[in-house]
């Protein structure tokens, strides 16, 4: 089992549905979100070209996050998902420090909080509600340890990338392009 | 072409520019436990020696600085904490891949053996304040004893301090200005100079000045050469390294780096302790005074400009 998020860049509009569906459904307070939308401009004008994307934590493969954690509130489960567990979190910043993505924030409660995959979800059987909500259906989610997976299906046909792969973490939010 | 004009980064009020999550506690911390790891092996060092009659500064005045110094810089870390009711669990589990887990335990055991280390010299110490308690006289007399043993102890765990402050922050591979493997030698060699220019402060003759003056004098020498080594190692990096250096050569942390760290933290005292090696009249505050500043900025320095560097946005 190996969760994956794929987001086609092509469709999303930067409505932002996603960022309000998380911060409704996983109670982020105001002034934080989880996720995010980043519009790019490529090119020299006039051939330029502009991109939208959702962005959240990658659920790194390799991730800084969990092995720089002191106490091992960060962890990651066997199917991929990286969690904080608040009450062993002591709020030291290293694991913030150590995503090249900034995906992480200090929670006004004082530990650290970010996206989740939407977990207490998955484990009723349904999608995280970034993916649920989306408007033009641009994020799929899924097993990439499952060869007929929507998501490994995409990553065969489709043209993409990941964000910052150079920073060697493995990121598995894959972005088609 | 390909040209990218703008990424419009984030726009989430509380997070955004997030670049500071940590602040001055965690570089007052990181040069504290340094100065604390320079005193600490060089009293080690001496003791195993057997030359701790001919220093004393080393071995007794400054070891004083050093409980201190780790106090202090524990309180600066433990403010910087945001969870601070949890704090405990940094001590139910030991991660070897977690720099600050396995800085922690090493804390927690330097930590008091610098007060046992102090209290072995207290009737030298303060001779005027005699310990009212006979066990107190006992315990010190158990230390006396053991101070072989905590020397030996100290020599690894001062080490494992002083490289600690470095490492901690080259793990982050996301701060393309701590990572790199320099970092660790770097803040080992800045502390132990700091150590010794605490030491060069309070030493009382002038044949136990001079030797640190120019172990200190060595430990210059070698921080010069590593700084110049990071800075070509991340010039011929990839290009968040490159960006990275420019900060401190040419950026915004130019001055900073070059004025106090580089010229006035090293170069200047440099030559002024070879000036008063050299038999003349320098008084020997002064280079002291600036190493110990000198080595405050670096850490400054490092971890402002650390955490500006990075991949994205
Ligand atoms: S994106 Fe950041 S927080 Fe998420 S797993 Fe990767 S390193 Fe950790
Ligand atoms: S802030 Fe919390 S989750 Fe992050 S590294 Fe520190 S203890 Fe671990």
């Amino acid at each position: 089992m190996r969760y994956a998020m794929v987001i086609d860049t092509l469709k999303c509009v930067g409505c932002s549905d996603c960022v309000v569906a998380c911060q409704t459904e996983n109670n982020v307070p105001i002034g934080y979100c989880r996720d995010w939308i980043t519009e790019t401009v490529n090119g020299a004008y006039p051939s330029i070209e502009l991109e939208l994307k959702s962005e959240r934590c990658n659920h790194c493969d390799n991730a800084p996050c969990v092995r720089c954690c002191p106490t091992g509130a960060s962890h990651q489960l066997d199917n991929g998902i990286v969690l904080v567990t608040a009450d062993e979190c002591i709020g030291c910043g290293a694991c913030i420090e150590s995503c090249p993505y900034d995906a992480r924030y200090q929670h006004p409660d004082g530990y650290v909080d970010k996206c989740t995959f939407c977990h207490h979800r998955l484990e009723k059987g349904q999608l995280p509600a970034c993916v649920s909500v989306c408007p033009t259906k641009c994020m799929y989610f899924g097993d990439l340890d499952d060869p007929n997976s929507e998501v490994s299906q995409l990553l065969k046909n489709r043209k993409h990338k990941t964000l910052a792969p150079e920073a060697g973490t493995k990121p598995q939010v894959y972005y088609l392009i | 072409m390909q040209e990218e004009l703008f990424t419009s980064g984030r726009n989430i009020p509380n997070i955004d520019p997030s670049l500071q999550i940590w602040h001055w506690p965690i570089s007052v911390y990181l040069f504290l436990g340094g100065l604390a790891a320079g005193l600490l092996f060089f009293a080690a060092l001496i003791t195993v020696l057997k030359k701790d009659k001919e220093y004393p500064a080393a071995v007794k005045f400054a070891s004083i600085v050093s409980p201190i110094a780790l106090t202090l810089g524990l309180l600066a870390l433990f403010y910087d904490l945001t969870h601070k009711l949890y704090f405990w669990r940094l001590y139910t589990t030991i991660r070897i891949e977690s720099p600050m887990s396995w800085g922690a335990w090493v804390l927690l055991i330097i930590t008091p053996i610098s007060f046992l280390w102090v209290f072995s010299y207290y009737t030298e110490l303060f001779p005027k304040w005699k310990l009212k308690f006979n066990f107190l006289n006992t315990f010190e007399k158990f230390l006396q004893e053991n101070r072989m043993n905590m020397a030996i102890a100290l020599i690894p765990l001062s080490i494992v301090l002083g490289i600690y402050t470095g490492i901690l922050l080259s793990a982050f591979n996301a701060r393309p200005l701590w990572n790199n493997a320099i970092l660790g030698p770097l803040f080992l060699t800045s502390g132990l100079s700091t150590g010794a220019a605490t030491i060069i402060l309070l030493a009382k003759n002038a044949k136990e000045r001079h030797l640190f003056s120019k172990i200190d004098l060595a430990l210059i020498v070698i921080e010069l050469g590593l700084i110049i080594h990071m800075l070509m190692g991340m010039y011929a990096g990839s290009e968040v390294q490159l960006e990275a250096m420019q900060l401190l050569v040419g950026g915004e942390f130019t001055l900073m780096f070059f004025g106090f760290v580089i010229i006035l933290g090293l170069i200047v005292p440099a030559i002024l302790e070879l000036t008063e090696l050299i038999g003349y009249k320098v008084p020997v505050a002064v280079p002291a005074i600036l190493i110990l500043i000198g080595g405050l900025v670096f850490r400054f320095v490092m971890v402002e400009a650390g955490q500006i560097t990075r991949y994205l946005y």
